[in-house]
């Protein structure tokens, strides 16, 4: 069976305003239910104004955005455009409102006048989620980068909005936290069926997604599975990204002449490839 | 060779006498030499940022020494005072602490500190604003209205106009774009290589660890764990894993390859080198 579209976005243009030249120019893409697409640009490439459109804390300048069948810029239906999406952005520390942290989970759904009941079963849910569960009475700001980024996590999800949106989730975090925030939202992609839209510079981020949509100077430069976008190294170059090492070293030997695939992206599958040249070559 | 920064046994306990009582470094001892550039790394929670705070004053120790230049900095509030221009601290988001109305005269807060005359101080200015490639045209502009990767490179301005003799910059390039990250590298090595500075840079990125420090030193729970050339500490990829620490991929690429049977030499962390290697193999193949 075919998968709904739940983010459809046609021709989308924007310009803040004063300014003279457009961030984002005629977007088009369109977002299946239930798939992890990661969005990789560098910073200015408009990357993190297509995350505000989505939550309408921004509106088009000309063209649409549909989310879950409703228009973005339909007022009516803003609050149940904004239950729909949820959203986590780079800083942990300007998310995290309360002072101990299965609080902070609970403020979205207070606000949406949530029975409490309900809202105790869904803060219990949400934390358990994102593995937060036995830190639910530690007050947040003890906590590391990491594991307050999945109690912000755990905050949209209290919502239970259908799309989940990040944008550079990690960029604050090292290498542990970065680990465990994206191990999460792959796990919720995979496990739970949920939309997740991941902003980010990290190339690494992107490799567990289904597609990859690289974003630059307000248009979308290419747009596949990983596997197809790494293998574009001359391109990505271009636009101030690069490639993991694994491609850099497989397009260096093709460059060289040898035949290589360019899309053995894990360690492993690079270190296949470059192992099995050696060995047809008689050198191992 | 005489060192430069010397501390010795040094010790820090957060929130002595309380519930949350925490040591956050114990008995560090090391020496740091003219001309150096070390990458200190460690995950979150490690004591990396604690130590560097200690080696300009900035924090006490419980107990131990800090000697910079073999002077002990913590022997009168003077020598406490003299130590912030002799080491120059850029913090994690720097940019945040921009606060002045110009470019030019944010970057010129250091030297005015430091009582130099006028001219003085201006040379400075137009010299750390040349080395971290800021323009003098954005001189007059107020830094609120740079891009990130703009401000990140004035607050650093700002510290190497004081030419302190030894620079630390804790996690410089954290939060920007790949190029952002090459072009703050790119001012940190420009400017050690024109001043003869030592550098400490504190980082997670094991890529620009690799790329350009002579010596790692990684902190982990509250100690120095591993102290050596890059070769040596990537050798130690395990341990370095099970630290929670990342390995360059090119060093990871280079230890599946060894795994495979293929003859490697051991000094293989960066991109560059394990191009080289592999070629080297390969070498000799017909082109397809």
């Amino acid at each position: 069976m075919p998968k709904q579209p739940i983010i459809e976005i046609e021709d989308l243009h924007f310009t803040y305003p004063g300014d003279s030249a457009e961030t984002l120019r005629g977007l088009n893409l369109s977002i299946e239910e239930g798939s992890f697409a990661a969005v990789l640009g560098h910073n200015g490439s408009g990357k993190s104004t297509l995350a505000k459109l989505l939550n309408a804390i921004l509106l088009p300048t000309s063209g649409k955005i549909y989310v879950c069948g409703r228009d973005t810029s339909d007022e009516e239906h803003l609050l149940d455009l904004r239950r729909s999406i949820g959203l986590v952005f780079q800083n942990p520390d300007n998310q995290i409102v309360a002072n101990v942290v299965e609080d902070d989970v609970a403020f979205a759904p207070e606000n949406l006048g949530v029975e409490p009941q309900e809202i105790r079963r869904r803060v219990d849910e949400a934390l358990k989620t994102v593995g937060m569960y036995e830190y639910r009475l530690h007050a947040p700001h003890l906590l590391s980068g990491g594991q307050k980024q999945r109690v912000a996590i755990a905050g949209a999800l209290a919502m239970q909005p259908r799309v989940l949106v990040l944008d550079e989730p990690t960029a604050m975090l090292d290498p542990l936290g970065r680990r465990e925030v994206i191990s999460t939202v792959t796990r919720l992609c995979r496990e739970q069926g949920m939309t997740v839209v991941l902003i980010t510079h990290h190339m690494s981020e992107c490799v567990g997604a289904d597609r990859l949509i690289a974003l630059s100077d307000g248009t979308v430069t290419a747009d596949g599975t990983p596997r197809e976008v790494f293998s574009q190294v001359e391109l990505l170059r271009g636009e101030g990204l690069t490639a993991p090492a694994t491609v850099r070293l497989l397009y260096a030997l093709r460059k060289a002449g040898f035949d290589v695939p360019l899309d053995a992206l894990s360690v492993d599958e690079c270190a296949d490839a470059v192992a099995g040249l050696l060995r047809r070559a008689g050198r191992l | 060779m005489e060192s430069v920064i010397r501390t010795e046994n040094l010790t820090h306990v957060y929130s002595r006498g309380t519930p949350f009582e925490k040591t956050a470094i114990h008995d560090v001892s090391v020496e740091i030499h003219p001309g150096e550039l070390v990458a200190v790394i460690g995950h979150t929670g490690s004591g990396k940022s604690t130590f560097m705070q200690h080696l300009n004053g900035l924090l006490r120790p419980d107990s131990g020494s800090v000697y910079v230049d073999g002077e002990d900095i913590f022997a009168s509030k003077e020598a406490t005072r003299d130590v912030r221009f002799k080491v120059g601290l850029v913090f994690q988001y720097p940019e945040y602490q921009l606060f002045e109305e110009t470019v030019y005269r944010d970057i010129s807060f250091g030297p005015r500190n430091m009582k130099l005359s006028e001219s003085e101080r201006d040379e400075r200015v137009r010299e750390a604003a040349r080395l971290t490639g800021v323009g003098e045209e954005l001189f007059e502009r107020s830094p609120l209205e740079l891009s990130g990767g703009q401000k990140r490179r004035v607050a650093i301005a700002g510290v190497m106009a004081m030419r302190p003799r030894v620079l630390i910059l804790d996690e410089p390039t954290a939060g920007l774009d790949p190029a952002g990250c090459a072009g703050v590298i790119r001012n940190i090595t420009d400017y050690r290589e024109e001043t003869g500075s030592t550098v400490l840079l504190v980082t997670h990125s094991m890529d620009d660890a690799a790329k350009i420090a002579g010596r790692l030193i990684v902190f982990h729970e509250g100690t120095i764990a591993m102290d050596g050339t890059p070769d040596e500490v990537f050798s130690r990829q395990r341990e370095l894993v099970e630290m929670g620490l990342d390995v360059p991929q090119s060093a990871a690429i280079a230890d599946a390859l060894r795994a495979r049977g293929v003859a490697l030499p051991a000094s293989i962390y960066t991109s560059r080198s394990l191009r080289e290697a592999v070629l080297d193999l390969a070498g000799g193949v017909a082109p397809c």
